[in-house]
């Protein structure tokens, strides 16, 4: 039920009843391959092409999360998902093999907490049984379209970041233990006249600390109720403006508090600039080391925020500023 | 809600940004750049004691060479770790507009020959193709009319 302004609770708690991730080579030598459920040996992933590759990766996980649930695909209701690549083509070429009634949605970056906070929203209001919800990105697949060629020369500045080569999936579900989806808050599109496409970062922190301010005061909740906050793909950089944006309005987190998913899957000896960035990297850090630390209960209550920059390259040539957006969704463990 | 106005939000990047560490990117450009240039210098020399070239026609073999090399290094996946490391010092010499032609021909492979190779692989080279012919055409006219008012010889 609607909370707020522009919140969500969900009063009959959408499990989260199991997850799917796939990952390229690069993110297996990572931080958090251990949780990662298949890794692939090489970008083409057997496919003659980057972009068939991207659909491979979705489809390894929706297949693995229907798998870990010990259900069927005939079994799930609809599937909610998205990624970077124009026209939706990866999620809607796989969403062409699962035969489940298919939404797709398109939030840049924040596309997984979009898809989940609908996906949740759906089941709460008994519109689903189960709802299969995810994001997904392919490095050169969106370097190609937003970019330069993979093999071009270009040097990037430190503030850049690395598109994620993975898929994330999650099945939500009304009944069934393990983590549940307590609360949602969307975002609205924001713009403070940023138009450097090689400082994501900074484009983004204003719409995840406008997010999170707006989901603490819709929801009414003290700044130390979250054991953690998890953003998306701000980096470095994004995640310091993000944090000193919500200390000068007034809430005060702690910044061992605050995560970011785009700095914890590479390892430190990765050079992947100011981290991680990506449809696929909130949804593969969500859906594998997020979602274990949650059903093992080493995480109760998690906020995770997914940023995105909506920009087009033609947006960027035409110096437009990058429109960015961000939502919110609260998972507890319910052990507490 | 997020209360800050654009000018204090511009400032409040500024501060966290990470700036270009430009000294030290224009010293790896300036000695990687030299290097590919003696490279270069060397299969100049090689082809004019070896074969029949003089120091007027070796430039041709010399950066065909040199191009072959970027194309190896380039298909290799090689080169773009390289260029991240020495920015302008890979981009300036011809081995920069070599890769330029043919990563963009790589990625558009598997678009087919004629509308993904054909037509993508001076995507980025081509408006280094343009701009030169036309700064070479204008340097022409400025020489040519010089000439014509006896300014110079």
């Amino acid at each position: 039920m609607k909370i707020g302004k522009q919140s969500w609770l969900y009063q009959n708690k959408p499990r989260l009843l199991s997850t799917g991730t796939a990952a390229g080579p690069f993110e297996g030598k990572g931080n958090i391959a251990d949780y990662i459920d298949l890794i692939h040996k090489d970008l083409y992933m057997a496919q003659p092409s980057f972009e068939q590759a991207h659909q491979q990766l979705i489809e390894d996980a929706c297949k693995l999360t229907v798998q870990n649930a010990e259900l069927r695909f005939a079994d799930i209701d609809f599937f909610i998902g998205g990624d970077l690549i124009n026209q939706l083509t990866p999620t809607n070429f796989a969403a062409r093999s699962n035969h489940i009634p298919f939404l797709g949605i398109s939030n840049a970056c924040a596309t997984s907490a979009a898809a989940l906070a609908m996906a949740g929203l759906i089941v709460n209001s008994d519109g689903a049984q189960h709802i299969l919800t995810g994001a997904s990105s392919h490095y050169a697949a969106v370097e190609k379209q937003f970019r330069y060629p993979t093999e071009y020369g270009a040097q990037k500045p430190p503030s850049s970041q690395w598109t994620v080569t993975g898929a994330g999936i999650g099945l939500v579900s009304k009944n069934g233990n393990g983590p549940y989806l307590a609360r949602a808050t969307i975002g609205k599109v924001m713009d403070l006249n940023q138009k450097d496409p090689f400082n994501m970062g900074a484009a983004m922190a204003p719409a995840a600390a406008d997010t999170i301010l707006n989901h603490f005061n819709d929801h009414k909740l003290a700044v130390n109720y979250y054991d953690l906050i998890v953003s998306g793909d701000l980096g470095q950089i994004g995640r310091s403006i993000t944090i000193d944006l919500l200390r000068s309005n007034g809430l005060n987190i702690q910044a061992d508090k605050f995560i970011d998913s785009g700095l914890s899957i590479y390892a430190d000896n990765q050079n992947v600039f100011s981290g991680g960035s990506g449809a696929g990297c909130s949804a593969l850090y969500l859906y594998s080391k997020l979602y274990q630390q949650l059903k093992t209960c080493k995480l109760n209550k998690v906020l995770f925020v997914a940023t995105g920059a909506l920009l087009s390259p033609l947006s960027t040539l035409q110096k437009q500023s990058i429109p960015v957006i961000a939502h919110a969704v609260a998972l507890e463990s319910g052990a507490i | 809600m997020l209360q800050i106005k654009k000018d204090d939000y511009q400032n409040l990047v500024s501060a966290h940004d990470q700036k270009r560490p430009i000294l030290k990117n224009c010293l790896k450009a300036f000695f990687v750049g030299g290097f590919i240039c003696v490279i270069g210098q060397g299969i100049s020399f090689f082809y004019m004691y070896v074969f029949d070239f003089t120091e007027e026609t070796v430039g041709d073999p010399t950066v065909a060479t040199l191009i072959f090399i970027t194309m190896l290094l380039t298909g290799f996946g090689v080169y773009d770790k390289i260029a991240q490391f020495s920015g302008a010092g890979t981009a300036v010499p011809v081995t920069g507009f070599g890769n330029a032609v043919i990563s963009a021909a790589m990625e558009h492979r598997t678009e087919g020959f004629v509308q993904g190779v054909g037509a993508n692989m001076f995507k980025l080279a081509g408006s280094v193709i343009l701009f030169g012919v036309f700064s070479a055409f204008i340097v022409a006219l400025i020489k040519t009319a010089l000439m014509e008012f006896g300014v110079i010889g």
